[in-house]
């Protein structure tokens, strides 16, 4: 990856920017800034660089004394970290949103419609467009959700779809996270730390607003209100459902439970009679009607799953069958997001809406073909491979910056459960200016946005961006080193 | 509210007036250990133990310096101030989005420095108790100025005040049974030890304003148990509890409250119409042991209406 020296070297704080053979958000392949990067590469041209480092740690003091953290899971003490928040926005064209836009708007009609169909008659199986064996090898199919009708055919509620953009500078979907989802609120709070440090600059943009979201994800949970509440016209009843203060998106929950208004609640808080699902309150109890679950399927309820799950509540999922509550997402949308499903996600497409994919797929291997596997395997060095049930940058091997060691450890496992195994070609994610050690360099950067789906999609202009703070790493996930960016779509 | 999110409330109250109550009462006895002079540094503090409510099997009073110094810093037992005030912080966490942020960060800083406390000497610790007192009082101030007085600030009050009823019960049970009843210490030990009792209770100066510095057992017992408006007697805080208690019914709207409520008027009428010279006559602890057993009732009362009630109770209502 030899550095591409621009046409001129620019001036500080941009001295150290270098180009390679990645996509660069702000620079063009001549090394000149592109049109909508300008006023941010003006603004930061104008600052001195102790102002710049006034500014980041004031950004710094603010997520630290608004207590935004996650926990890395696997080590003992200090497992609570400060997330990491770079201090310039990552910036998109008008233009660009409105494909990606599109793309997601089909993307997840699409998925909805695979999930009832897979969870109903299995047209698509019996059509031979999706093989059967995978969706039922699959860790996260869950057969009780069989000819069970979820409310509005809204199985996956919110999505948090990960994009990266090609060296090409064309954005393609790199997973589908239908299950919970996380990191809205680091998006809201980041935003709002934004505004504060850089108002002038975000008045001359012309950013759109994002702070809709939580408005948004609260009418999309009210939609789903099942038919025939007791409650009648009155307000529903919608909690938000955590596993608790140790869960690493603690800080989201009760960030969003408050945005919303709503109560945020354990399992122990709720109560299931007769098929329905109360909350204990001094008032006394009290009937729930949507459930915005950030708990995973496996722990919802220890009389339908996992016995020795202590998180969920007993009862909950006869109370969902019966129609008497709603799930938000439902339950079993993994199967959708299975990393060896995602690899027909344009066939599925295709299949249910008649349309060519908007965004596309990374190009990916399934290793339970054998034909496949053997090529991969021969050349495990150029490869990603990942567990498909897994997520967070947990359970994958990047082969370019692998030892010997973890490459036969990873061969070993492929070769003992191959359905478990995917394997895409490294890419170079894009990069976007980062404000690092006084200077400006340039950092690779994935972007999430996040789409409700209720009696219509949303999608807030922008996302999270997420970013691999570390020099060449290509690993975006917070357990992994990544950091977050505010990302501004203009108007 | 949440009955969990209540619970939390009340029980991070109740161990923050804890660990405070202990704080103070071995703040005292250091004091007092010092004028005495005593040799018998395990009789005293097998008798600190006890006014703590803790109960020593006589073979054990010959390890009581020991037991009083874990007191102190040992988290593992569930009477000293470090276990009181990692509770109160557990709790604190459990519902951290329901208190002000001033309040998570004071008590945050009381447990961090409670922690660095580490294992000093008990005679060396009258500092780190001195420090346990003022974090707590810091708390509550900020408490009542940062917090909606809501139905959750009620379950604060409710379980600071119901702590305290049963905390300073004790406390005077066991001084009167040890310096008004039994054998007759000297005088000047009686004095020693109801001034100290007083300040145990910071009531020292409030006392000489109502009485002059003359102290008498019986005025003692009556400012302690019976005055009306020092925040440190039995009544005060019945009272307290009570008007707690009330304002949770109004804010809860629930239709079972009568119970809970009848139960803490009672005891703030057991105190509101009680004579000194009655009580004492008819036996003062036995009279304290009532005050109790009917707190314990309080609480049970409040639990059964707002926080472990039956499903089908409260389906009924």
């Amino acid at each position: 990856m030899a550095a591409i020296a621009p046409k001129h070297s620019l001036p500080a704080p941009f001295h150290e920017y270098d180009l390679d053979d990645a996509f660069d958000e702000m620079v063009d392949r001549d090394g000149a800034v592109r049109p909508h990067y300008r006023h941010l590469y003006g603004a930061l041209g104008a600052l001195s660089p102790d102002e710049l480092r006034r500014r980041q740690q004031v950004a710094d003091l603010s997520f630290l004394h608004q207590g935004i953290t996650f926990t890395v899971y696997g080590r003992e003490e200090g497992t609570e970290k400060i997330f990491p928040n770079d201090l310039l926005p990552r910036i998109l064209t008008r233009d660009e949103w409105a494909r990606i836009e599109r793309g997601l708007e089909q993307r997840i009609t699409a998925l909805n419609l695979f999930l009832k169909d897979v969870y109903h008659e299995g047209k698509i199986l019996n059509d031979g467009v999706v093989p059967r064996e995978i969706i039922y090898s699959c860790k996260h199919f869950r057969r009780q959700m069989r000819g069970f009708h979820v409310r509005k055919d809204a199985y996956v509620t919110v999505a948090g779809t990960d994009l990266i953009r090609m060296p090409s500078g064309e954005f393609v979907v790199l997973e589908d996270n239908l299950r919970v989802p996380s990191g809205a609120s680091y998006m809201l709070v980041s935003r709002e730390v934004m505004k504060r440090l850089f108002p002038e600059l975000f008045r001359q943009c012309g950013v759109q607003m994002i702070e809709q979201y939580s408005q948004a994800l609260l009418s999309t949970l009210r939609a789903l209100t099942p038919q025939g509440s007791a409650q009648g016209s009155s307000e529903p009843t919608i909690v938000l459902l955590t596993p608790g203060v140790f869960n690493s998106a603690y800080f989201e929950h009760a960030f969003l439970a408050r945005q919303m208004g709503i109560e945020l609640v354990e399992g122990r808080d709720l109560v299931v009679h007769d098929n329905f699902v109360y909350m204990r309150t001094t008032a006394g109890l009290r009937r729930v009607d949507v459930i915005y679950r950030r708990i995973d399927d496996d722990f919802i309820d220890p009389l339908a799953f996992r016995p020795d799950s202590s998180l969920g509540v007993p009862g909950l999922f006869n109370a969902y069958r019966a129609g008497n509550v709603s799930m938000a997402n439902a339950l079993g949308t993994g199967v959708a997001d299975d990393k060896a499903v995602y690899a027909y996600v344009p066939a599925i497409i295709r299949y249910y809406l008649n349309e060519d994919p908007v965004l596309d797929n990374v190009e990916t291997f399934l290793m339970s073909d054998s034909t496949q596997r053997a090529h991969v395997l021969g050349h495990l060095q150029e490869y990603v491979v990942k567990a498909v049930g897994e997520s967070g940058g947990y359970g994958m091997l990047i082969g370019p910056h692998s030892t010997a060691a973890q490459r036969d450890d990873f061969r070993r496992r492929v070769e003992a459960d191959p359905r478990n195994y995917i394997a895409q070609p490294t890419i170079r994610l894009s990069r976007a200016p980062c404000f690092l050690d006084g200077t400006v360099q340039p950092r690779h950067v994935d972007l999430r946005p996040y789409i409700l789906f209720g009696d219509k999609v949303t999608i807030v202009p922008g996302g999270l961006t997420r970013v691999a703070l570390k020099k060449g790493s290509l690993v975006v996930n917070s357990s992994q080193g990544g950091g977050s960016k505010d990302t501004w779509v203009l108007d | 509210m949440l009955s969990r999110v209540a619970d939390s409330l009340f029980w991070m109250s109740r161990y923050l007036e804890r660990a405070e109550h202990t704080a103070r009462v071995i703040n005292i006895q250091l004091n007092l250990m010092l004028e005495r002079g005593s040799k018998s540094d395990d009789l005293d503090w097998a008798r600190v133990l006890r006014s703590l409510g803790v109960e020593l099997p006589p073979e054990d009073v010959a390890g009581a310096q020991v037991l009083a110094q874990s007191l102190l810093h040992d988290a593992s037992n569930q009477y000293s101030i470090v276990a009181s005030i990692e509770l109160a912080r557990e709790n604190a966490r459990q519902v951290r989005e329901q208190i002000s942020s001033e309040m998570w960060e004071q008590l945050n800083r009381l447990f961090h420095a409670v922690r660095r406390g580490g294992s000093q000497e008990a005679w060396d610790a009258r500092d780190f108790l001195q420090s346990i007192k003022e974090g707590a009082h810091l708390f509550q101030g900020i408490t009542d100025s940062t917090m909606t007085h809501g139905e959750g600030w009620q379950f604060i009050q409710a379980g600071r005040f119901l702590e305290r009823t049963m905390s300073l019960s004790t406390l005077v049970g066991a001084h009167f049974h040890e310096f008004h009843q039994t054998g007759q210490p000297s005088a000047e030990r009686a004095y020693l030890e109801s001034i100290g009792l007083l300040r145990s209770c910071t009531a020292f100066e409030a006392y000489c304003k109502a009485y002059t510095a003359d102290v008498k057992p019986q005025r003692i017992a009556e400012f302690l148990v019976l005055h009306p408006s020092f925040p440190h007697s039995l009544r005060f805080s019945a009272e307290a509890l009570e008007t707690a208690i009330k304002d949770i019914g109004r804010e809860a709207g629930s239709r079972r409250a009568a119970r809970v409520e009848r139960i803490a008027g009672r005891l703030r009428a057991t105190l509101d119409f009680a004579q000194i010279d009655e009580i004492m006559g008819g036996g003062l602890e036995g009279y304290l042991g009532e005050i109790r057993r009917q707190c314990g009732q309080v609480h049970g009362a409040l639990y059964q209406t707002y926080i472990s009630y039956p499903i089908e109770a409260a389906l009924e209502a």
